[in-house]
């Protein structure tokens, strides 16, 4: 351990945190019995996030208390209480009932973060339609590739990305039945094959009521990506609303009064679960940001919204960092109570950082996708060993196990021993499966725990301390990249021959996408070239999932049975022994 | 540098990092990101160059102010005079 630990106090707290007594809570922790937590669907009609987020608040007692504060990149802000998201949300609802839409068919939803797509994302699981988010930073073959495994039904995007990213394609997605867009009538009526959002909302009804919903109908689908085949979309469950608002109490410490900022775009799933739902299901004020990273707004922005609870990421955070404190002194942040990260890693520097900059430390926490909800997380209340992901929330069984040979697992039980994080399945906002992957879903078990994929240890005290991962993913400014998606983009251009892609280690995004790659026999290679292939991945793919570097060599190692070794590539990249090299197939 | 050679540098320093760009359709006086798909990590390239080739001093806060071809041209002005 290379850091002291940030012992917190014992007493004396302004706001007491949630999880004050973290052994006693966790011991008398049910998931049956946080369900009480929330209401239910009148008339016992089932479960049901957008109500418990929107509706059951706007019949009560917060019904006029702010819920969203949305603010432009010009500073221009919008206000949404409770009472409003229920209109809004209802009229959404009806124009998808308008529209013909059948339980459970898909809406994507391709926007910056802009109060249509908050009231869209809401408005689909009122309606019983299933929200998937696609970033808007995406070029068209991510957006192409998960419409059409998804299945999209309905898009909701703008005048400008829709021009710009999914025009040319929409041929290629025939499900697609309605583009809704955001934007000025007259440039929507010139554009064919879609409709006119605000039209449809301001001709629908403010009335509507959920139909029933049964806690295991499918609600939100996230994609994520693997190292190898297609990006998987992983399906969650209205029931994960549980998960959502019991992680929010615990470990983002909600408390009734709170006003949070999640900067996490609702692209990934951060922005969903915690951008959106958890802390409407709380009755809380959730700021949202439509510009991008700017240290400076950031903390004026904390400063004027009296922003209490922040949950941002690492590579935002190194940014900070290299910025420095002085800047942060010009601002009045003493609303902040509580800092909380997530994406990648949080390295040490930078928990104690925050505690310099802001007089708090950042609390890291982990989970992914598959979990829908923070699994792993520091709390407010607990001393913090900086670089730790800490302890396992209330209701979370995790455990550490290496696989054997044959498939199986074993687990570890000595501390400090490196291993697979594993979760024991049972927690509500676990997904329920990947679309029309039944195979690549089952091989997430084993022995009765679901797999992470994430290498860690986990210290005598129950901390646990993020290793490495068990594939090749890439962990790019916390967005997760599938090293096969890339390759499989270079590769159709007419001068690559193969095409191997790792996460080069980078200290502020974690890791840039790093391609290299091998040409058939009459291409030479060269700058311009580099430069041309480089142009031509990030027109497909846009440029967060793009290389960022591309580097020509004669043959992309492989093993004998064909498999792309990338660990060899990093390795030689970064000038480490090269491990194992048996299965190299000899060129 | 003259307002000439500051514009040839920021757009040729566009162009290695999104060659995909055509620089004729930039407009000079709106925000890049606006304009043409960068990420956060191409700014902050686009910014560090800058600094490289310039050795204009540019701290790290100050780089929103260089996300635009005439905000760029105006910044180094302000730094340099």
């Amino acid at each position: 351990m290379i850091s002291e630990t940030i012992e917190k106090p014992k007493r004396g707290w302004a706001v007491a945190p949630n999880l004050l007594d973290y052994e006693k809570i966790c011991a008398g922790f049910s998931w049956d019995a946080a369900r009480g937590e929330l209401d239910g669907l009148p008339g016992g009609r089932g479960l049901n996030i957008a109500h418990e987020a929107i509706d059951r608040h706007a019949a009560g007692a917060i019904r006029n208390h702010l819920a969203l504060r949305w603010i432009g990149k010009g500073g221009e802000t919008r206000d949404f209480s409770y009472a409003d998201l229920r209109l809004l949300t209802n009229r959404f609802a009806n124009v998808l009932r308008r529209l013909g839409l059948s339980k459970g068919e898909r809406v994507f939803i391709l926007a910056g973060r802009i109060p249509e797509l908050y009231i869209s994302a809401l408005g689909t699981l009122k309606k019983g339609n299933v929200f998937c988010p696609l970033f808007s930073a995406f070029g068209p073959e991510p957006i192409r590739q998960r419409i059409g495994i998804g299945d999209g039904r309905v898009l909701v995007t703008t005048v400008l990305l829709y021009k710009r990213k999914v025009a040319d394609m929409r041929a290629s997605i025939p499900g697609l039945k309605h583009v809704l867009l955001i934007g000025r009538p007259e440039e929507i009526r010139a554009i064919p094959r879609t409709e006119d959002f605000h039209q449809l909302m301001n001709d629908a009804s403010d009335d509507f009521e959920i139909a029933q919903t049964d806690p295991e109908d499918l609600a939100l689908l996230h994609f994520t990506s693997g190292t190898t085949g297609k990006p998987k979309g992983a399906m969650h469950v209205h029931q994960a609303v549980v998960a959502h608002h019991m992680t929010g109490r615990f470990a983002l410490d909600f408390h009734p009064d709170d006003i949070f900022w999640c900067t996490a775009d609702p692209g990934w799933i951060t922005g969903t679960s915690y951008g959106i739902i958890a802390p409407l299901t709380n009755g809380i004020t959730s700021i949202i940001d439509e510009a991008e990273f700017d240290a400076e707004r950031w903390y004026a922005l904390i400063q004027k919204q009296k922003v209490t609870n922040w949950y941002t990421a690492p590579t935002a955070v190194r940014m900070m960092m290299k910025i420095g404190t002085e800047v942060i002194s010009k601002y009045d942040l003493r609303h902040l109570r509580f800092i909380a990260s997530v994406g990648e890693p949080l390295n040490p520097e930078a928990v104690i950082w925050g505690q310099k900059a802001f007089g708090l430390p950042i609390h890291d926490n982990w989970w992914q996708t598959e979990t829908g909800g923070i699994m792993i997380s520091n709390f407010a209340a607990m001393d913090i060993r900086p670089g730790s992901m800490g302890r396992p929330l209330p209701g979370i069984e995790a455990g550490v196990v290496r696989r054997l040979k044959d498939g199986a697992i074993e687990e570890i039980r000595e501390a400090g021993v490196e291993g697979e994080l594993v979760l024991r399945p049972g927690w509500p906002s676990m997904f329920r499966g990947y679309l029309n992957e039944e195979e690549r879903y089952r091989k997430c078990f084993a022995g009765g725990w679901y797999l992470t994929a994430d290498l860690v240890r986990r210290d005598g005290d129950g901390y646990f301390w993020f290793v490495g991962r068990a594939d090749d993913v890439i962990k790019s400014s916390g967005h997760l990249i599938g090293p096969f998606e890339v390759e499989s983009t270079l590769m159709e251009h007419p001068a690559v021959a193969e095409a191997g892609v790792i996460g080069k280690p980078d200290p502020i995004a974690g890791e840039i996408v790093k391609a290299f790659v091998s040409l058939k026999p009459a291409f030479v290679a060269s700058d311009e070239l580099r430069s041309e292939l480089l142009g031509f991945a990030r027109k497909r793919l846009g440029a967060v999932v793009a290389p960022k570097e591309i580097d020509f060599i004669a043959n992309v190692p492989k093993t004998r049975s064909g498999k792309i070794m990338r660990r060899l590539l990093k390795a030689r990249e970064l000038g480490l022994p090269e491990g194992d090299i048996s299965t190299l197939e000899s060129s | 540098m003259t307002d000439d050679e500051i514009k040839a540098l920021f757009l040729r320093e566009l162009h290695r990092i999104a060659p995909e760009v055509e620089l004729s359709e930039i407009d000079p006086a709106v925000d890049l990101r606006e304009q043409i798909d960068l990420d956060s990590m191409d700014i902050l390239n686009l910014a560090i160059v800058i600094h490289e080739t310039t050795g204009v001093d540019i701290p790290e806060a100050d780089y929103p102010r260089m996300t635009s071809l005439n905000g760029c041209v105006a910044y180094l002005h302000s730094r340099t005079s």
